[in-house]
């Protein structure tokens, strides 16, 4: 019998027995949909995590020069005391990085405070203000979607000019235009000569609220003591060179800071990857504990099918003894009984699929996780449903085969 | 039975003898004590015979059909069917040639409940390997033979007891097989759609197809031309009847 037909016969079958068949697949399903969906969760993490996440508060390929690392959850007060007795990252650090860095690199000066932000008699309240060199809006990839950033020369000079995030301007502006509106930031007039392009939220909270000065301009006191910077930000072109970057600014640092070869650094270069780590050990949980789930319902799916088959077989005993009477070989009736298995098990899979799909997309709808189906998990869920079709029917079907045609004839 | 060949072992049977078997012996082997179903039996039967077997129970007539049938092995001793020698074939060989040499006829019909006439008599072609155009083909052409050509559509239990014979019949002809095989094909149906089925039968015999067909009733057997009856595993009588 050409497997064509097997395939044919198998449907024919399951479509006469849709309850049972409906059962018997209802394992596979439940296992291959929460293969797709937790695997598209996992991926919507990473990709979060990846690309928005730590490219919006670090970066790509960039590090930053602090006193201590920005993200700090669950540190022990006594780090934390140690962490405050720290000597501040002072303008003359990231001059002498800069200088001293072979690598080429852009860098930007940063800190940052909550301030208001008024124009006339509107206020904007709790608005991060940052005093940041002209470089900071490429590293950070805030692109501007009216007016301009502030130029080098302008940073130097200290020229009150601010950038608004979209949040302020509609605060301030509602939909008139900002450019060339002064607004006072900290008592300080400033004049808005741009305004970024609209950054979303991350984690529910927003990234609109916030507004750029150039460094060294007057607010700069609101922000920070004379000379001291939060962070001084260094973006290489690739990882590679950020690495380089990284080794190179910590000798320049220690150097400085005349720390002796078995003194910790007093300082910290700081990169997406803690934040990664910490996220990736998340991933690592839902990449353990749900192949358990998906295993556990793969296993209970195959037992399923394997007692359907085995009462399949036991109850067309007879039409197994006519087929062989009338020519079919033992190959014939193992081929027949497995392809009913697999199909029946591939037909859960792709329901599986189906569902594991329409959680993902519920997911993307209701969170902010861009959770994604991978083609791999469908893939595999694909080769899952047929390796449990055929794992778990070998031993029914090849019952069937080795019924002698005689007694299967004779049974009631 | 002028031509009947004196058959030894390490002979071939002459061209027309369709079936041949030479000290067939069967032993069942029941764990306290050795059943011998058949003790010797050899027989033959000539192209476009119309033979019937008869034998009390437990006469080893069921044996002697499952044996021809290849169905079963012997325990000793030689079958050939139509010139091939089948009696020591393996389990797939003896799948082929029963696809290919003998058509079956069940008591109980054996049809597949699910599955329209047309499909049930398309089955052996299926294990043929035949392409559905051609399966279909001969299948409708099977079932206008046995009078069904109007009948292909309907399943087995939108249809009367003689009519699933002949469906059954249609399937077993289906494949041209050297012989008809037939065990106790009367014995589920009333007097009145045996005679038909005979008639069926009888008419294919006519158009030159071998007919062997196992039964208990004497009338039955009457519309054979020769009858082999069995005792105790061995052939008691064979005659040829007057036609």
């Amino acid at each position: 019998m050409p497997f064509y037909e097997a395939i044919r016969l198998a449907l024919q079958t399951i479509r006469s027995q849709k309850l049972k068949s409906g059962f018997s697949l209802l394992g596979v399903f439940v296992g291959v949909a929460s293969l797709i969906a937790a695997w598209s969760i996992a991926n919507g993490v990473n990709r979060y995590m990846t690309e928005k996440f730590a490219q919006t508060l670090y970066g790509v390929n960039t590090f930053q020069l602090r006193r201590q690392p920005m993200f700090n959850a669950n540190v022990p007060d006594s780090v934390w005391r140690a962490w405050r007795r720290r000597p501040r990252i002072r303008f003359s650090d990231a001059e002498a990085i800069s200088a001293g860095l072979t690598i080429p690199v852009i860098t930007a000066w940063q800190s940052s405070d909550q301030v208001s932000v008024t124009y006339g008699n509107k206020e904007a309240r709790d608005i991060e203000l940052t005093a940041a060199s002209e470089r900071y809006f490429d590293i950070k990839n805030l692109g501007i979607a009216v007016g301009r950033p502030f130029t080098g020369e302008e940073n130097r000079s200290g020229a009150p000019v601010a950038v608004l995030g979209e949040a302020v301007a509609k605060r301030l502006f509602s939909d008139r235009n900002p450019l060339g509106k002064s607004v006072r930031i900290g008592g300080v007039p400033y004049r808005v000569i741009g305004v970024v392009e609209h950054q979303g939220s991350i984690l529910g909270f927003p990234l609109d609220r916030f507004v750029v000065v150039p460094a060294l301009s007057p607010a700069q006191n609101l922000v920070n003591p004379p000379g001291i910077l939060d962070a001084f930000l260094v973006k290489a072109r690739s990882d590679l060179e950020m690495r380089e970057a990284i080794s190179q600014a910590e000798g320049i640092m220690r150097s400085r800071r005349h720390l002796r070869p078995k003194q910790d650094n007093n300082f910290v270069l700081d990169t997406s990857e803690g934040v990664q780590r910490f996220w990736a050990g998340i991933s690592r949980i839902l990449v353990t504990v749900i192949p358990g789930i998906v295993i556990v319902s793969l296993v209970i799916g195959g037992i399923v099918i394997m007692n359907i088959m085995l009462m399949a077989v036991a109850e067309r005993t007879r039409e197994i003894g006519l087929r062989k009477s009338l020519g079919a070989r033992r190959t014939d009736v193992l081929r027949q009984f497995l392809a009913e298995s697999t199909v029946i098990s591939l037909l859960g899979a792709a329901f599986g699929i189906g569902a594991g799909i329409g959680l993902t997309i519920l997911i993307n709808a209701v969170s902010p996780l861009p959770a994604s189906v991978s083609p791999t998990s469908v893939l595999m869920g694909v080769m899952l449903g047929a390796g449990v079709g055929i794992v778990f029917g070998v031993y029914p079907a090849s019952r069937a085969a080795r019924l002698d045609p005689i007694t299967a004839l004779r049974q009631e | 039975m002028s031509n009947v060949q004196l058959f030894r072992t390490g002979d071939t049977p002459l061209p027309d003898v369709i079936i041949l078997t030479h000290k067939l012996t069967r032993e069942y082997d029941m764990g306290s004590e050795l059943v011998r179903a058949l003790r010797g039996v050899s027989v033959q039967i000539q192209r476009n015979e119309y033979v019937a077997v008869m034998g009390p129970s437990g006469s080893g007539k069921s044996t002697l059909m499952n044996l021809i049938g290849c169905l079963d092995t012997p325990t000793s001793g030689e079958y050939w069917l139509n010139g091939q020698k089948v009696s020591d074939l393996a389990d797939d060989e003896l799948a082929r040639i029963r696809n290919k040499e003998i058509g079956f006829v069940f008591q109980t019909f054996n049809l597949l409940p699910r599955a329209d006439a047309l499909h049930n008599v398309e089955l052996p072609l299926i294990y043929a390997g035949m392409s559905a155009k051609s399966r279909r083909e001969r299948a409708v052409h099977a079932l206008e033979r046995v009078g069904l050509g109007n009948r292909m559509d309907h399943k087995p239990n939108e249809l009367s007891g003689g009519q699933r014979q002949r469906v059954a019949i249609a399937r077993a002809l289906v494949n041209e097989p050297s012989i008809l095989l037939a065990d106790e094909p009367t014995g589920n149906l009333d007097s009145t759609t045996s005679t038909e089925i005979m008639g069926v039968f009888g008419e294919l015999h006519r158009q030159g197809q071998t007919v062997v067909m196992v039964t208990h009733e004497q009338d039955i057997a009457a519309h054979a031309e020769r009858v082999i009856t069995l005792r105790d595993g061995v052939v008691a009588t064979d005659q040829a009847r007057a036609a």
